[in-house]
């Protein structure tokens, strides 16, 4: 039983990384990902909400109606974003100014959204909040990497501290937007080879992990391994 | 009957391989390697050296890593290098040609699958990635010997940059035409790329249809919008651009029909950035754009089989 709290735990640090193996949320990492203090914020951030709202909606788990399980969520979610957001701006201005729009943003994040969906609506509390660190985790450690490769050799810092030698010869395709898309493919092919493919494998996605799974009766699906039979 | 072998079609070969092909267009880059020497001395060979080395040292090293069938020695990734250096300016540093060449063959090229997969052309890509990453630097143009420049000038302008400032003066049409002004180190010599071309041409490695269509779309509307067609035309790198890099096989249809539809895309998309575009050239843009419609044109181009049905 211990070990399996601790797998739940380090679930989200490679296996089922949110960004890197789930692919969910990707928008602020791209955004936000130009300087490593910058992730660093995001991630914290990103961290807070989803371990308050895991808890919260697996506590409220047995109250929620399905069928408006959606706007509750979101709710709860846009409850503990607003009191992130007045804290940094309160005590972190330069962070603010950073994240700009990507700070409110955190609202309809997908990691936040598809962890209550996907795992605090069906487990219970304690597990939920392992979960959201573990989660929380991954994203910081995938936003970290990320934003350390664009800082040092985008811009020649790392947490604007000038890196010698790369400082005078920055590379700053790297911190525009190709250069963020690039690493971020480099990034997810290197995790899907260590984790010798299977991290991406599809045994996730069967009806039991999707969320239009009650309205599809599984009809998609089937439809779509015929096509694929054929 | 022991030499008789049961075989699928095709059973008529040609001789050329990827080897030979490659081998050609590097004997046709030869001239304007040597131009690029001549007008920008021996810092110019040593950026080909190096961009050719690195190309070739990237291929190996990620085939070698990924279990691949080395593909070195078809000298593609030779080919490649050399065009790239042949798009840079003589005074780039070399760490940043290195960054180029290994772009052009790791990002563009075995990404994606190596030699005949690639959705672009590599060398091409990655001067656009280049000219992107390090804006002052691809643009520090060196003043060319036997040019207009003063002897104690450090940076020159190129024509295309006179014509789109209206400052400095133009070289002659001689001087444009054997190469002596400011460019990339293997962009200036028309006299030296068209040389390279024929060749091609002569020995079918290429054919017509693309440069013919890429030049004289870029000369027809240049006339037509009054902008000193002969100058565009020989500027910037469209020489080398029509010849050598519009016309790899990977990344342009195989119809003569779809060829000529690439040629005046390109041509087209050149005039417009040249004309009314923030860049004073748009030769490298062009082509990277008509190579990512490349897949249509071939849709469109496709050619019936004898007694075939329409697709």
């Amino acid at each position: 039983m211990k070990n399996n709290k601790l797998k739940i735990l380090t679930n989200g640090i490679i296996k089922e990384n949110p960004i890197l193996v789930l692919i969910l949320g990707t928008c602020p990492f791209l955004a936000v990902t130009t300087q490593a203090s910058n992730a660093i914020g995001m991630g914290a951030a990103v961290t807070f909400v989803l371990l308050c709202s895991n808890v919260m909606i697996s506590l409220l788990r047995k109250v929620i109606s399905d069928k408006v399980r959606i706007p509750c969520y979101i709710v709860v979610i846009a409850s503990f974003v607003t009191l992130v957001q007045m804290i940094v701006k309160a005590y972190a201005k330069s962070l603010d100014d950073a994240l700009g729009l990507y700070l409110p943003l955190i609202v309809v994040n997908c990691i936040i959204l598809g962890r209550a969906e996907m795992f605090a609506n069906k487990n219970g509390a304690l597990d939920s909040a392992l979960d959201a660190i573990g989660m929380g985790v991954g994203y910081t450690l995938a936003m970290l990497a990320m934003a350390s490769i664009r800082e040092i050799f985008g811009a020649g810092t790392w947490f604007g501290i000038p890196v010698p030698v790369l400082k005078d010869n920055n590379i700053s395709i790297m911190t525009m937007a190709p250069g963020g898309f690039a690493i971020f493919g480099i990034l997810i092919a290197i995790i899907n080879k260590a984790s010798n493919g299977k991290a991406i494998k599809k045994k996730d996605f069967s009806c039991e992990g999707c969320p239009s799974a009650a309205a599809c009766n599984g009809q998609n699906c089937a439809e779509k391994r015929e096509a694929a039979a054929k | 009957m022991n030499n008789m072998i049961v075989s699928v079609n095709p059973h008529i070969y040609a001789k050329d391989t990827t080897q030979t092909i490659m081998r050609d267009v590097l004997i046709a880059l030869f001239p304007a390697v040597i131009a690029s020497i001549v007008f920008f001395g021996v810092r110019a060979l040593l950026v080909e050296v190096v961009c050719v080395a690195v190309a070739m040292g990237c291929e190996w090293a990620f085939e070698k890593i990924t279990n691949k069938p080395v593909t070195v020695t078809d000298l593609s990734a030779a080919v490649t290098g050399l065009i790239l250096a042949l798009n840079l300016p003589a005074s780039i540093p070399l760490w940043q040609a290195m960054f180029g060449s290994f772009v052009a063959i790791i990002v563009v090229k075995q990404f994606f699958g190596g030699i005949g997969q690639n959705f672009a052309n590599p060398a091409i890509t990655a001067r656009v990635i280049m000219l992107v990453a390090f804006s002052g630097a691809m643009t520090n143009w060196l003043p060319a010997a036997f040019s207009n420049a003063p002897a104690d000038a450090v940076t020159a302008a190129t024509p295309l940059a006179i014509i789109a400032s209206g400052e400095g003066e133009l070289p002659s049409l001689l001087q444009m035409f054997i190469g002596a002004r400011g460019g990339s180190l293997g962009e200036t010599s028309c006299l030296a790329l068209l040389l390279g071309g024929l060749y091609l041409i002569y020995r079918r490695v290429i054919t017509w249809h693309t440069p013919a269509a890429f030049i004289g779309t870029v000369l027809v509307l240049t006339a037509l919008l009054g902008q000193q067609p002969l100058y565009q035309v020989m500027a910037g790198g469209l020489f080398i651009g029509a010849f050598f890099m519009a016309t790899d096989y990977t990344t342009s249809p195989p119809t003569h029909a779809g060829k000529l539809i690439f040629g005046v895309g390109c041509g087209l998309i050149t005039v417009l950035i040249r004309v009314w575009g923030n860049y004073p050239e748009g030769v490298s843009f062009s082509i990277l754009l008509m190579n990512i419609l490349n897949p249509y044109i071939c849709d469109w181009t496709r050619t019936k089989p004898f007694g075939g049905v329409q697709a």
